[in-house]
């Protein structure tokens, strides 16, 4: 089936931008960019309409690559209905803001570099969804977060984005730490890392063990997709250019998380107490992220903000043991935020890099073909049906009520948070009179038309792709007990954001500034980010900073290390500066100590048995 | 008994000497009483090989012997040459002032 | 007999030996050693070391203690004065460590039976045998010290010349 096909096409797309792509032109450079990509994703076309009925997966090993006692991990890939998902996800959407990126990047330097890293990226992130065992997934995994740290820090002469790379890496790595952790105790416990060695086994293992494993994975996934308390690298992270944000901080590396709690459902299943934490977990983020969108000024952090909280929407899907559902909504997601991010991405490209919300407006005349696809993003976000969005945000609510209601009507509020402030956005950028100053034109053919295929997608997906029957040979049998009242009750609160949105921006424009006067402490808490970012700095970041400086810069690097290294170097000298005084010159002194070597040599041959007979 | 000798007093009497020509090579300044120490280091040892050629009836001891005195000879010839162009070079005797070659 | 012959000169020997070594001037110190050959010249007959005793004085005596005064007198030696820094504290324990090690080891492992010297007990030291020694197994010996004695000519008289101006 030559799956490898699948990650190494953009591999060499990499390769090839990556070591002559400063001296290829500009066409050259997209050519073997996006056909790489394309290629990659005709490729996953093939293979799944070469598998047949998808009943059975197909596995490929490769090679040994560790081999070393009780240790054997092959490179082998994976490939059932679950990896198609994702392919198709990665290779599809990817392919689109490929195509985007020429015309978005068409005016920044480094623009082969751009694409060598975006290569790289697909590279890993196929590795990660093809992988048949954790490690595999580990290279993937460490290696998006790599190529994250890449493309945020893109404009590598701006210290924010630098910083903000930084960040990202950083705070994945924390996350890693605990999938680590995870790792090594999966190995300890059922002496494999292979998917299907490790969940036949699951079945069969104590809770405990299994609920540790399940909260290690969690750390990782929390890193790895932003959740509490391991999200503040998110918003940060849009400091990169804009395909960067859509690709990796919304359709893809995000949802890589997710995916591996998917495919670890085994795991999960049989760990209750772990699927608790995740589903409160995830609500709770989608909560706070959804309250700190409702105030933020830069288009791309509303939707940076947004991003977080749909993504704790989906753990609170995996939670509550749908897991076909968090996969419905990772794929609905891709669609639409990457549509979203895309269409900002569009606006700020109109406006000649404006960001902030405030200085738009009244563009729905100006920049008509990327306002209509927007709208299209803007109502499968909101749940309206019948399009994408509200399929896959029901399946997880009506989830979320049987394993618990509480969760339930905080998703509701949320879901209300989560179309008011999208609604927040395109009202403030589209609708109303200009307010800022630059000459806005419309986006070149390269830009709209993956806008206008995505925003397809979001219409249409949900009936399109019905991922909970498609998956549903996958997961364990989840009897979704259809609650109308609880779908018109969500689809409501959607209605009433968008409702909210419209009077406090469109009828009543000095309404919200009048509100944030009156509520000044809560506004103040929800635009400063709860201040989080601050808290952080204080008790985790500066503490480690000081202790390194003092503990181990100072006092062990410089004071030990480098005090036994020039210790050496000095007692050699003092030594030497002892043994000096022995050639003093002075003939009595030179004879003085032969008379003393040979005193000693006779002391020596009385000791050591006289002299012969 | 009155007629012999016990040979380890001659030994005993080498080393005596030996030990009185170390002990002005060491604690004398003058080079020539440096040079007069070591030729009575030399004549102590010249005692011993006798001794000992005694002790074993033969006459290789004594051509040792004559052979230290040789070598003692053409020493002396040429170190008492070095000292006058010492002395030449530093008008003084004194074996201390002759350390150039101190750091 | 022979121990009162060989106690006297071995009394002697030592006291001109010290006298070498205390005496101030250079020339009072060489006449010192002129008296320890000759004690060392009559001990050596007691050994039955007849040649070696004769060359003692014709060489060593008269010719090298020669050359020593002669170049005392050259060089118009006079006492030593100045004092300088003195080896006596490192240099003097040392010594007695060193004597009273050779004096140990020549009682204790040399001769645990009573070798004894006899004026007369050994009669191989006449000139006839050590000629005869000398010019079969010992003739190479005697051919390199005749070069070396050559060299040790040349080195002196280029070593004492006067430069030419």
């Amino acid at each position: 089936m030559q799956l490898w096909l699948i990650p190494i096409l953009p591999l060499a797309g990499f390769l090839i931008n990556g070591i002559f792509g400063r001296r290829f032109s500009k066409s050259l450079v997209n050519t073997v960019a996006i056909g790489s990509v394309v290629l990659s994703f005709l490729w996953v076309l093939k293979t799944i309409f070469a598998m047949g009925d998808l009943n059975t997966s197909i596995e490929e090993h490769y090679f040994t690559w560790i081999q070393s006692g009780t240790i054997d991990i092959g490179c082998d890939f994976l490939v059932d209905r679950l990896t198609i998902v994702m392919l198709l996800v990665v290779t599809g959407i990817g392919s689109l803001i490929h195509v985007y990126s020429i015309g978005y990047m068409s005016h920044e330097g480094g623009y082969y570099r751009f694409f060598a890293y975006m290569n790289l990226f697909m590279f890993f992130m196929l590795v990660l969804v093809l992988g048949a065992n954790f490690l595999l997934l580990f290279v993937g995994w460490e290696g998006v977060g790599l190529c994250s740290y890449l493309l945020i820090g893109f404009y590598f002469d701006k210290k924010f984005a630098t910083d903000a790379g930084n960040k990202a890496f950083i705070v994945n790595r924390i996350g890693d730490f605990g999938f680590s952790l995870a790792m090594f105790y999966i190995f300890k416990n059922f002496g494999s890392l292979d998917f299907d060695k490790v969940f036949h086994q699951a079945a069969s293992a104590p809770e405990w063990v299994l609920t540790t494993i399940g909260l290690l994975l969690m750390v990782g996934a929390c890193g790895k997709s932003a959740q509490i308390p391991l999200y503040v690298w998110l918003p940060d992270a849009m400091a990169g250019p804009t395909p960067v944000s859509a690709l990796i901080h919304a359709a893809t590396m995000v949802t890589a998380g997710v995916y591996m709690t998917a495919r670890s459902w085994v795991i999960f299943t049989h760990a209750p107490g772990a699927m608790d934490v995740i589903a409160i977990v995830g609500i709770l983020t989608a909560f706070l992220a959804a309250t700190i969108g409702l105030a933020q000024n830069d288009i791309k952090k509303v939707f940076a903000y947004s991003t977080v909280s749909q993504l704790g929407y989906m753990f609170v899907g995996i939670g509550s043991g749908a897991f076909s559902a968090g996969i419905y909504h990772l794929v609905t997601h891709a669609f639409f935020k990457a549509l979203l991010f895309l269409g900002a991405g569009s606006v700020i490209h109109a406006l000649s890099g404006e960001q902030d919300l405030r200085n738009m407006g009244g563009l729905r005349k100006k920049i008509p073909i990327t306002f209509w696809t927007m709208v299209c993003a803007w109502v499968a976000i909101s749940g309206v049906p019948p399009f994408s969005g509200f399929f896959s945000k029901d399946a997880i609510l009506l989830a979320a009520y049987q394993h618990s209601p509480a969760i339930y009507w905080i998703g509701v509020v949320t879901a209300g948070m989560t179309a008011f402030y999208v609604s927040r956005a395109m009202f403030m950028t589209f609708f109303g009179s200009y307010r800022g100053k630059a000459h806005p034109h419309e986006s070149p053919a390269v830009m709209w038309v993956p806008l206008a295929v995505l925003a397809a997608l979001s219409l249409a997906g949900g009936w399109l792709f019905p991922i909970p029957a498609f998956l549903k040979a996958m997961f364990p049998a989840f009897e979704e007990a259809e609650n109308h009242m609880l779908m018109y009750i969500s689809v409501l609160a959607g209605f009433g954001g968008i409702g909210l949105a419209y009077l406090m921006y469109l009828r009543k424009p000095g309404m919200a500034d009048s509100l944030a006067q009156t509520f000044k402490a809560p506004y103040q808490l929800i635009y400063n980010k709860y201040f989080v970012d601050e808290i952080y700095s204080a008790t985790v970041v500066r503490p480690l900073i000081g202790g390194s400086r003092m503990v181990l810069w100072k006092g062990v690097d410089a004071g030990l290390i480098d005090g036994i290294v020039n210790g050496v170097g000095a007692r050699c000298r003092d030594v030497g500066s002892v043994l000096r005084l022995l050639q003093s010159g002075n003939i009595r002194s030179y004879a003085t100590w032969v008379l003393f070597g040979s005193v000693a040599l006779l002391v020596a041959m009385g000791l050591l048995g006289g002299l012969p007979r | 008994m009155m007629n012999a000798v016990p040979i380890s007093w001659f030994l005993t009497l080498s080393a005596i000497l030996f030990a009185l020509g170390v002990a002005g090579f060491l604690f004398r300044r003058n080079i020539i009483t440096v040079f007069m120490s070591i030729e009575l280091m030399l004549n102590a040892v010249n005692l011993s090989f006798v001794t000992f050629s005694y002790q074993h009836k033969e006459v290789s001891g004594h051509l040792f012997t004559f052979f230290v005195m040789v070598v003692a000879a053409a020493e002396a010839a040429v170190g008492l040459a070095i000292i006058l162009t010492v002395f030449k070079g530093r008008s003084t005797l004194n074996i201390d002032d002759v350390n150039s070659m101190k750091h | 007999m022979d121990v009162i012959l060989f106690l006297i000169f071995a009394v002697v020997a030592v006291v001109c030996a010290i006298n070498v070594v205390v005496q101030t001037h250079p020339i009072s110190s060489a006449l010192s050693l002129v008296g320890v050959m000759g004690s060392l010249a009559v001990l050596y007959l007691l050994l039955g070391a007849e040649f070696i005793a004769a060359a003692q004085v014709i060489v060593y005596a008269g010719a090298i203690m020669v050359l020593f005064v002669f170049v005392i007198m050259l060089l118009n030696a006079g006492a030593e004065t100045k004092k300088g820094r003195s080896y006596l504290i490192p240099g003097a324990p040392l010594l007695i460590v060193f004597l009273g090690l050779m004096a140990y080891y020549v009682q204790r492992y040399l001769f645990p039976e009573s070798a004894v010297v006899r004026f007369g007990g050994f009669t191989g030291g006449g000139p006839k045998d050590i000629g005869n020694a000398l010019f079969t197994t010992y003739l190479l010996p005697f051919e390199v010290t005749s070069i070396l004695i050559l060299v040790a000519i040349i080195g002196a008289v280029v070593l004492a010349r006067k430069e030419i101006e």
